[in-house]
């Protein structure tokens, strides 16, 4: 009953095009934010921010960029840890040789070099399509990984090989850094996290998505009604990219504090690649959706299953976990090929004619 | 019947040759199409009467052969020149943007009318917006024309064939082409849409003045609809007139009865 | 002038002087080159009989594997393991085709390709559930294979070749010909070619997809289960395979999806190549180039050949 849009008119085009046309979606969306803002870094303990809600924010972006990819343009990737772990290693150089500039600069800067490149391997893609495609984003995902382990200089040639995040700060706040608060960290992320989305879905609300999705949908038609393919899959490359650079960054920065090459392997491209089918190709509310339900199911088995008295090792949880993956994206595949968010499409239609279905 | 016919010509080709390895698609075909008309292009199953189209609008390349299109000459045509030049085609099977819905498909034909940047994509807001929302204006104008105002939020694969026909003539007119080729635009339909298709064509025609090439089988909407027929038959021209001429014509009838000899 | 040295002139140099160690390169090369052809030869049986894209293959290579030694750790001994492996094998074919395949007919290939990464996911943490996640060893004695090297004293050197090896080699030529058979010259080779090439033109000639799908789900498999035996007793047997196991995507790109013998030349290729790469250019950037070597030349074959070598070109149609 509540949700109804009965009796919400658009007498403009501008009204009737905007992203949340029904009211009742935009206090949803406020209510959201408020709650994501203030209730829970106010409330929510180390362990909510530490391993739910900062993570859960980073994978969403990094899947938000690997949608734009695979579910808006149809372009499917296996780069996608290679190209976080080059907005990660990106940030740490800048920080390092720039420590006076503000770090946020840096991992929003981090993403333009991810960009570039992703841009670069993006290059085949007007020859080569599905599985080939995918074997060049692989060679890209080797390729990046194995320079991560192998060129020093990338790590500032420390002993460990590891990226160790200095302490920043901002207005006199410790944002990086073992100093930084969860709290703080959080707050940065949900911050970027938030405008990230919000651009990303101007865009594909915009020319631009269309384009996106046209190509997707059948190249050739597209290519003859004057849009031009190798640049609009290169553009979608390179916001795809750059997405997926500031996740990278953002993942090491806010969220690890250090981390190895190893972290960027094509077992982080595959994560990514899960939560964007689960949620839903070419839906950037399914990017949240499909992140917290990858995120949270390891974390949900490990605290539940003790719970109903079933104690069992890690290893096996982990095994388990790896088990409902697959078979969840199996699941998806035969029964909701648009993901969770599909499934969310149809609540809000039975909705709006509940409680009189007829 | 329409008014045109007599206008310059728009477009010609000549000594058009296509080979697909040892097969001839097409031998030495010229024609004209001149403003303002509506030219059909007809032949049995296999005549090449679709690579004839995919060679004007640049999709296939032809081995040998001229393109004249306003006067300058092209030894082939690419599919962004085309587009961006005022030629806009539907497809024999279909080829909309199936995950998209009616609105979003024929907003793409609108994709080179726009000019705004990537950045004002991004913000959309202000020059931007009002450039969307100029092309939005334009694109319900031509929903209105077809008359699918209730689909227009419905993804187009889930839409019936005949509607889908419809949607991609609306995408191709959102281009707001110049001359606009059309790939049996009535296969698949029944008659109350077929009469529908007609009467969209005519008027397209006469209300724009839009220069209309099509391919149809159904013998009676080409004789009532086009101003000329050219007649193709195993990569050849063997007929150009004025339909009722064309009718007469000992080779088409021998070409579509399969007359010995 | 020192780097194009380095690059061009020293690495030759070096094959001239220890042509011994080249040789052993080359033989080690050629190994590998017949373990990635034969996972790219479960690849293309799949492929060319229901044109899913089995990125699973690689992962049905260690679980092969792993209930082989897991049954033999719970007390059966080597052989019956080995027939209940081939058993395991078909039931995971029949449950494939229900569960997967079936209810994903007719969806677009990519959705099936998708669903085999899920597949992969699956058979890592089923198999791992089941038999534990620590590293085992391959029952090669238990089996019969040949154990032990032969020193070959050629080229003022020594060149080792271990009998396993030349096993394996010897066993994917006979299993590469019985299939090469099995598809040209009988009655299910036929069915199978025509499923490939339309289902529902296969269908309507009263073929059965499913039953076609079980039989080749399970050749797959059990061409999984020789590779996995051979390559476990070359290492040991973990899923950290996997990575190695993708490397039969070159492979095919290479070879083509749907060529046994192009599997087979691409696996050569990759595997020689990689191995002369490691061994002479490596060092001057650092070492370890095995990880993206293949992947690298796989990407510029694809630049020159957007259907690799030995693929055949689609003419487009619209």
């Amino acid at each position: 009953m509540l949700y109804r849009e009965v009796g919400q008119y658009h007498a403009s085009y501008r009204t009737d095009t905007a992203i949340f046309p029904i009211r009742q979606d935009r206090v949803g969306m406020l209510v959201i934010l408020a709650v994501a803002f203030i209730i829970v870094p106010v409330f929510g303990n180390s362990f909510l921010l530490d391993v739910v809600a900062i993570p859960f924010l980073i994978y969403a972006l990094a899947t938000i960029g690997l949608n734009l990819l695979t579910g808006y343009t149809g372009l499917l990737s296996l780069g996608t840890g290679g190209l976080m772990g080059i907005g990660a290693y990106t940030c740490y150089k800048l920080a390092t040789w720039f420590p006076g500039v503000d770090i946020i600069v840096w991992i929003l800067a981090g993403g333009v070099t991810a960009a570039a490149i992703g841009a670069l391997f993006g290059v085949p893609s007007l020859r080569i399509k599905g599985f080939y495609l995918l074997v060049a984003t692989l060679a890209a995902q080797f390729f990046l990984q194995w320079a991560f382990e192998r060129v020093p200089w990338l790590y500032n040639n420390n002993v460990s090989g590891d990226i160790e995040v200095p302490t920043r700060t901002l207005l006199g706040l410790p944002v990086t850094g073992p100093n930084a608060t969860p709290a703080t960290r959080y707050e940065v992320t949900l911050c970027i996290v938030v405008v990230l989305t919000v651009l990303a879905s101007h865009l594909v609300h915009s020319r631009v998505g269309r384009s996106w999705m046209a190509v997707r949908d059948m190249d050739i038609a597209a290519e003859l009604i004057g849009i031009p393919l190798l640049p609009t899959k290169l553009l979608s490359f390179a916001v795809s990219s750059y997405i997926s650079g500031v996740a990278g960054a953002m993942l090491v920065f806010l969220w690890y504090g250090s981390a190895e090459a190893s972290v960027f392997s094509i077992d982080l491209s595959f994560t990514i690649l899960f939560m964007t089918i689960i949620g839903g190709l070419g839906s950037l509310l399914g990017s949240f959706l499909g992140a917290a339900l990858i995120h949270m199911l390891p974390i949900a088995l490990r605290n539940v299953l003790p719970g109903i008295g079933l104690d069992l090792r890690p290893a096996t949880v982990e095994h388990l976990n790896l088990m409902i993956v697959g078979a969840l994206i199996i699941f998806f595949l035969v029964v909701e090929p648009l993901g969770l968010a599909r499934l969310w499409q149809t609540i809000k239609q039975k909705l709006r004619v509940w409680p009189f279905p007829y | 019947m329409t008014n045109a016919a007599a206008g310059e010509t728009l477009l010609a080709v000549e000594e058009i040759c296509l080979r697909f390895g040892g097969v001839q698609a097409l031998s030495e075909v010229s024609f004209d199409i001149k403003r303002g008309e509506i030219r059909a292009i007809i032949g049995p199953n296999g005549a090449g009467k679709t690579s004839m189209l995919n060679v004007i609008n640049g999709f296939y390349r032809p081995n040998r052969g001229v393109i004249r299109f306003r006067g300058q000459s092209f030894t082939r045509m690419r599919p962004g020149f085309a587009a961006r030049n005022g030629i806009a085609r539907t497809f024999q099977n279909v080829a909309l943007f199936r995950g998209m819905t009616t609105l979003d498909n024929l907003m793409t034909g609108r994709t080179l009318k726009m000019k705004r940047g990537f950045f004002w994509q991004l913000l959309r807001y202000g020059p931007a917006m009002d450039e969307e929302i100029e092309h939005r204006r334009a694109v319900e104008e031509i929903i209105d024309f077809l008359e699918i105002e209730a689909i227009r939020r419905v993804p187009v694969g889930r839409l019936p064939y005949g509607l889908q026909k419809r949607v991609e003539l609306g995408r191709a007119l959102a281009t707001e082409p110049e001359l606009l080729l059309l790939d049996e635009p009535m296969t698949g339909m029944n008659l109350e849409e077929k009469e529908d298709m007609c009467r969209f064509i005519l008027e397209v025609n006469a209300q724009f003045g839009m220069t209309i090439a099509l391919i149809e089988h159904d013998m009676g909407v080409v004789m009532d609809l086009s101003n000329r027929v050219v007649v193709l038959d195993y990569g050849r021209k063997i007929a150009d007139d004025a339909p009722a001429v064309v009718k007469q014509d000992p080779a088409v009838i021998a070409a579509y009865l399969g007359v010995a000899g | 002038m020192d780097l194009l040295y380095l690059i061009f002139v020293d690495p030759f140099v070096q094959m001239g002087q220890a042509p011994d160690l080249l040789v052993q390169t080359l033989w080690d090369g050629l190994v590998s080159g017949v373990l990635y052809a034969l996972i790219a030869l479960g690849f293309v049986l799949i492929y060319k009989a229901s044109g899913v894209f089995n990125f699973a293959q690689g992962i049905m290579v260690v679980f092969a594997a792993l209930t082989l030694v897991g049954l033999y750790a719970a007390g059966i001994p080597a052989l019956p393991a080995l027939a209940l492996t081939v058993v395991i094998m078909l039931a995971l074919a029949v449950a494939i085709e229900r569960l997967v395949l079936r209810p994903l007919l007719n969806r677009p290939d990519i959705v099936l390709f998708m669903a085999t990464f899920g597949l992969t996911y699956f058979l890592i943490g089923f198999g791992q559930l089941l038999f534990g996640g620590e590293t085992k060893q391959m029952i090669t004695r238990q089996l019969h294979l040949p154990q032990g090297a032969i020193d070959l004293h050629i080229l003022d050197g020594l060149v080792t070749l271990q009998k396993i090896d030349i096993a394996a080699a010897v066993i994917a030529s006979v299993m590469v010909a019985s299939l090469a058979f099995v598809f040209q010259y009988t009655r299910i080779g036929r069915a199978l070619r025509a499923v490939a090439d339309s289902h529902r033109a296969a269908l309507s000639v009263g073929i059965s997809l499913n039953q076609i799908w079980v039989i080749v789900w399970f050749a797959a498999g059990v061409v999984a289960l020789a590779t996995g035996i051979m390559w476990g007793a070359r290492s040991e047997v973990s899923f950290a395979l996997e990575v190695v196991a993708l490397k039969a995507l070159p492979v095919l790109i290479l070879g083509g999806f749907t060529s046994i013998p192009g599997a087979i030349v691409g696996g050569l290729i990759i595997g020689l190549s990689e191995k002369l790469f490691e061994l002479y250019w490596g060092p001057l950037i650092g070492g370890g180039t095995e990880a993206w070597f293949a992947y690298v030349v796989a990407l510029i074959v694809l630049l020159f050949r957007p259907h690799g070598l030995f693929g055949e070109v689609i003419i487009e149609r619209i």
